[in-house]
Order: structure tokens, then C-alpha cells, then sequence
């Protein structure tokens, strides 16, 4: 099922937790919300599920109005980040409880237990169908939450931070293996997270949220390769950023150009952001970012090293190779192979 | 080789690394026998000493058997009472926010504190056929004071806190993504309540239940304004155990005594036994 925010604006208490968001989710697709706290990205999803109503705006399932219908109407499928499940049903009763209470054709006491035990093995988890949640581990209890929350045959899948109370080890299986399961099922899906990493790895697209607005939309590559926006650059990975000055089409830091050309950038002040292993080192310096070493760390396989750049000693990270012999001078100079200049703040 | 024997059978768990387990068990021990145990065997010895013939005697009395049907009657009643509107009023000062509710909070804790008397010879003045709860319930043939249903009113003023203070503290625990579970699963209001909701406080109000029950057996002070004591009608238990005592009969006294300490004993254990039970199912 396809799912479109139209212009949503959600004020809690006159303070607004999103400004005028609008998205499109393709049927079939796994989209992150992918955010710092205080992004928005639980509310939006809230809002999807109908867990909250807009202020303004509209949310549509292919062609229908969502907004107007009751969270019971809607048909979600919901994930809660601390699981949810009802504690005094066993495994099975909280699997086919969507089924249970549902009115109308609701399926007989055998078709639950048999959808119960088929879901169980789709999550594999087969055999603890009597078990109580308490008698289960943490990555246990989610799977039964989502095992649950497909029993229901929702229109849209909603995760809030899945795997956010997970140890890492846990973490990452759980990510495979809902991978998995969504590539079998074929729901339209939509986890929030604030694991980029995760978001990354996992998702069809990502939606980078900031401050109740979404900064960028894309897949992994078009999110880390062509950052649109100073915030994406710096949330998505690393990145290190100067102060520089635009003129004639040529970028300057203090009264040196440092040889990068940005013919269509407007004169002036600017900041440019690249990453830290995204650059050539140079020997001669005519036309590059020259700095003094002032702190050098071994990080995995690489080492990064902290210049201090120009007469305002403005600091800025880069990433070597560990044999690299620039590591031991005292003065480095290089130039970001892959930047972009944004407007100064 | 030589494996050291395991040691089977019943042991006392360690139960953390902190010592005085000794200490603390001894204290509680010693504590629990001076304030309970002599005081009550003290009542089953004297009750003893009477020879079985003259127990049934007293027992089989028709007005003791109609003293303890009324006690434990009016008991019951008033606890389940107070199981359904304790509860409610506990959801309401758990679940919304109005003016006034912390002095509502403050007010359910006065009987608590009231001397029961008092609370006895209010409630009668409201519920006597010329007060004003009274005179407006005589015209439609109901009779409050000086009935049974004066003491359940007694009964259920004296037991409302035990109820709302035992559920009260679970449903504040009760977490609202549940709730906002089942709604996305599709379950309306009433079936959150009743199949989410309720099954997870059940625990609670058994105990509120148990402690109201229990309270309500041994009321005394409040119930002999309001019940009007006529022997077969509104003569509780603990007021016939006074009236035995002031005619020197101690022999009946303390085995109407012991009587009810029997039952109260074997309903509190078969209500903890429901209590195990379920909390070893939710967890």
C-alpha cells in the first residue's frame, strides 16, 4: 500500500514537533525515518499509524483519506521499541489477538491458533507458543511484537526503534533478519531509527529528519555521496568543514586559494564540508589546505589527524592511511577530493 | 573418581550476598509471636479448654450462626463494592487530570484515619429514615440504618481506601504503549479494557479485595451505630463476642472468637492461593 503525507503539521501545546511535512512512500518499500531526538521522526510515524491526528494536513493510504479514520480503522501494523506485548497472554494469544478482537469475519478459535503458529514460524520462534513474555529474552519478545502486529494483515508496517532496546550483537542479526522477512512479505514498511548505520544498511530509502523537517530523502548512496544540506553532511558519517570565502569563482581560505573552483557558487562567505578520508594528500603547496598537526589518533585501520588551518587556526579532521609518512611531519597539505560549499550561517 | 554428594531436598535459598539473613529472620520471627501468635493461641487455648461438646454448643447457636452469616456477608458484599467503584475511582485519579484531584487523592485516605465511631454515627445520621439520605430513600420502600444494608454502607466507607490504594499504584504502572497496542491491532475502548487492561490488574484487586473482606469482618466500631444489633437481624459477630464478654461468658466469647478467626484465616489463604497463582502466570 502506498502511503502519502500531504503538508502535516503537528503542534503539541502550541510548541511544533513537525512543520509542513510531505512524503511519499512507495508501495513494497522499507523506508527509515532517520533522525537525532527531537527530529520528529517518532511523531511522524505516530501520526501514519493514527496515533496522533495532525494539526494540518492529511495522510492518504493509496487513495483514501487515512486522517479521517480511527487508529482501529487504519489497519497498522505498530512496533514498539519496549515490545508492548500483553503480559498475561501467552505467545500465541498475543499473536492472534488482532485476529480476536476484530469484528466482523473474525476467523474461528482454530484459524487463529493455526495464522498464530504460522507467524511464529515466519519469526522463527517456533515451539515457545506457551511461553509468557516475561519467560522470554529481548530479541524474543520483538520478533513475537512483530509477528503480532503482521497477524492483522496491516496495510503499512510501523517500527518505533525496533531494535533500540537491543544489545549490538542482537541488533545487528535482527536487522538481517528483518531484511528477510520484509524482502518475503512484501509490506510497505517504515522503522524509525536513530542508528544511521541501521538506516543504512537497511532501508530502501532513508528520510533524514532534523527539527520537525526533513532535510533529504534518498538512497544510502545519494544520502552519503551528495548531502544536501550542512546538517545531512554532518549527521551522516564523518565530515570535517572550514570557513572560506567564494571569489571570481574561486575558493579561498584567509588570502590563499586553495585550487578547488566553484564557478556557480555566489561570492562570498561560505563553508566547505568534506569527509575526512575523501582527500589527496600533496606535497608542493600551491593551491591546497595546509595545516599543523596538532593531534594525531589511531582509529582501526586508519589514523586521523587534527590540523590546525590558517591564521584563525580553525581545526579540521582528515583520515590517512596508517603507513602514510605525511603522519609524521609536523605541517600536512591536501585538498577534499569530493565537497560541496554551503551558504555561511 | 570422587564426586562430592549433591545435597537434595528442601534448603533455604542464599538469597543475596548481604548477610542477616539470620538476623533479620530471628527479629521477624520474634516479632510476629509477640504481637500475633501468643494473642491468638492464647484465644484457641482458652476456646480448647471448653471441651468440644460445649464448642458445637456455642457454635451451632442459631444466633452465633446468624452473626457470623451477617459479618461475613455484609463483608463480602461491601468488599465487592468497593472492588468495582474502589477501582473506578482509582482510574480516575490515575487517568485524568482536573482540578481538585489531589484533594480527592487526600480524601480517599480518611477513613483511614477517621476514629470509626465517628464515621458510624455520621453515616447514621445521613442514612436514619429522617436524615437526608434517609428520608429520601424511605419513600421508595428502602431502609438503610438499622439494617443489614446500613452495615454494608458502614462496611464499604470503612473499606473504599484499602481497594483504591492497592490498585491505584499498578495502574499508574500500567504503560500506555500497550493500551496504544491493542488499539492499532484493532480492539475498541471496551476490549482494551476488559481483555488488555483488567486481566494485568487483576493481582491487585484481589488484594484490595482480601484486605477490604478482612477489614470489613473485623469492623466493629462503626457498624454498631449504624446496624441497629437486633439479634438474628443486624447483630454482627464482634458485637455478640462483646455482649458475651459483659455477661462474664468468656467460654463463647472466645470461641466465637475462634470461629472467626478460623474462617477469616482459611479465606485470606484461598485468596493468596489465587494470588500465587496468577502471579505466576503474568509474571
Amino acid at each position: 500500500m502506498e502511503v502519502r503525507v500531504v503538508n502535516v503539521r503537528k503542534e503539541f501545546e502550541r510548541f511544533p514537533a513537525l512543520h509542513d511535512v510531505s512524503l511519499d512512500i512507495r508501495s513494497g518499500e522499507l523506508i527509515a525515518l532517520l533522525g537525532p531526538s527531537g527530529s520528529g521522526k517518532t511523531t511522524l510515524l505516530r501520526l501514519i499509524a493514527g496515533l496522533e491526528r495532525p494539526t494540518k494536513g492529511a495522510i492518504f493510504f493509496g487513495d483514501e483519506d487515512a486522517s479521517q479514520k480511527s487508529i482501529q480503522e487504519r489497519n497498522v501494523g505498530f512496533v514498539f521499541q519496549h515490545y508492548a506485548l500483553f503480559r498475561h497472554m501467552t505467545v500465541a494469544d498475543n499473536i492472534g489477538f488482532g485476529l480476536k478482537v476484530r469484528h466482523g469475519a473474525r476467523p474461528s478459535g482454530q484459524e487463529i491458533r493455526r495464522r498464530a503458529l504460522e507467524l511464529l514460524d515466519l519469526v522463527q520462534l517456533s515451539g515457545l507458543e506457551k511461553r509468557y513474555p516475561a519467560q522470554l529474552s529481548g530479541g524474543q519478545r520483538q520478533r513475537v511484537a512483530l509477528a503480532r502486529a503482521m497477524a492483522i494483515e496491516p496495510k503499512v508496517l510501523l517500527l518505533d526503534e525496533p531494535f533500540g532496546a537491543l544489545d549490538a550483537q542482537v541488533r545487528r542479526e535482527l536487522r538481517r533478519w528483518l531484511r528477510e522477512i520484509h524482502d518475503r512479505t512484501g509490506h510497505t514498511t517504515v522503522f524509525v531509527t536513530h542508528d544511521q548505520e541501521e538506516a543504512l544498511e537497511l532501508a530502501d530509502r532513508v528520510v533524514v529528519m532534523s527539527q520537525g523537517r526533513i532535510e533529504q530523502v534518498g538512497t544510502a548512496d545519494d544520502i552519503y555521496d551528495t548531502p544536501n544540506s550542512p546538517f545531512v553532511y554532518s549527521f551522516i558519517g564523518e565530515s570535517s568543514s572550514l570557513p572560506v570565502k567564494v571569489e571570481n569563482g574561486e575558493v579561498w581560505i584567509a588570502d590563499r586559494p586553495i585550487g578547488l573552483s566553484a564557478p556557480h557558487a555566489p561570492s562570498g562567505e561560505a563553508v566547505l564540508y568534506f569527509r575526512p578520508h575523501d582527500v589527496d594528500l600533496l606535497d608542493g603547496c600551491s593551491g591546497c589546505i595546509a595545516g599543523t598537526v596538532a593531534a594525531s589518533r589511531r582509529v582501526a585501520g586508519t589514523r586521523r589527524v587534527e590540523l590546525e588551518v590558517g591564521g584563525e587556526r580553525q581545526r579540521v579532521e582528515i583520515e590517512l592511511p596508517v603507513d602514510h609518512p605525511a603522519a609524521q611531519k609536523s605541517r600536512v597539505a591536501f585538498r577534499p577530493r569530493r565537497w560541496k560549499l554551503f551558504p555561511a550561517a | 573418581m570422587n564426586t562430592a554428594p549433591v545435597k537434595t531436598g528442601w534448603r533455604f535459598r542464599q538469597p543475596s550476598v548481604i548477610p542477616g539473613f539470620g538476623l533479620t529472620l530471628g527479629f521477624s520471627l520474634a516479632y510476629l509471636t509477640l504481637i500475633i501468635l501468643i494473642p491468638l493461641s492464647g484465644l484457641v487455648w482458652r476456646s480448647a479448654a471448653l471441651g468440644w461438646a460445649d464448642f458445637w454448643a456455642i457454635a451451632a447457636d442459631r444466633r452465633t450462626l446468624n452473626a457470623l452469616k451477617i459479618s461475613f456477608g455484609t463483608a463480602f458484599l461491601a468488599a465487592v463494592v468497593n472492588v468495582v467503584f474502589g477501582t473506578a475511582v482509582a482510574w480516575v485519579l490515575v487517568r485524568y487530570r482536573f482540578p481538585g484531584r489531589r484533594i480527592a487523592d487526600a480524601m480517599v485516605d480518611l477513613p483511614f484515619a477517621l476514629p470509626t465511631a465517628v464515621a458510624g454515627i455520621a453515616l447514621t445520621t445521613l442514612y436514619a429514615p429522617n436524615g437526608w439520605i434517609g428520608q429520601l430513600l424511605m419513600p421508595l420502600g428502602i431502609k438503610v440504618a438499622y439494617t443489614p444494608l446500613g452495615i454494608v454502607v458502614a462496611l464499604v466507607f470503612i473499606g473504599l481506601p484499602f481497594v483504591v490504594r492497592t490498585v491505584q499504584p499498578i495502574m499508574e504502572e500500567i504503560d500506555k504503549e500497550v493500551e496504544e497496542a491493542a488499539a492499532t491491532l484493532g480492539a475498541n475502548r471496551f476490549q482494551i479494557i476488559t481483555r488488555v487492561l483488567f486481566p494485568g490488574l487483576a493481582p491487585a484487586i484481589i488484594t484490595g479485595f482480601s484486605l477490604a473482606f478482612a477489614r470489613g469482618v473485623g469492623e466493629y466500631g462503626s457498624v454498631i451505630f449504624i446496624a441497629g444489633n437486633l439479634p438474628f437481624k443486624s447483630e454482627i459477630a464482634p458485637l455478640l463476642i462483646v455482649i458475651r464478654l459483659e455477661e462474664y461468658n468468656y467460654e463463647a466469647a472466645t470461641a466465637i472468637a475462634a470461629i472467626m478467626l478460623a474462617l477469616s484465616f482459611l479465606m485470606l489463604l484461598v485468596v493468596n492461593l489465587v494470588q500465587t497463582w496468577s502471579r505466576k502466570r503474568y509474571g
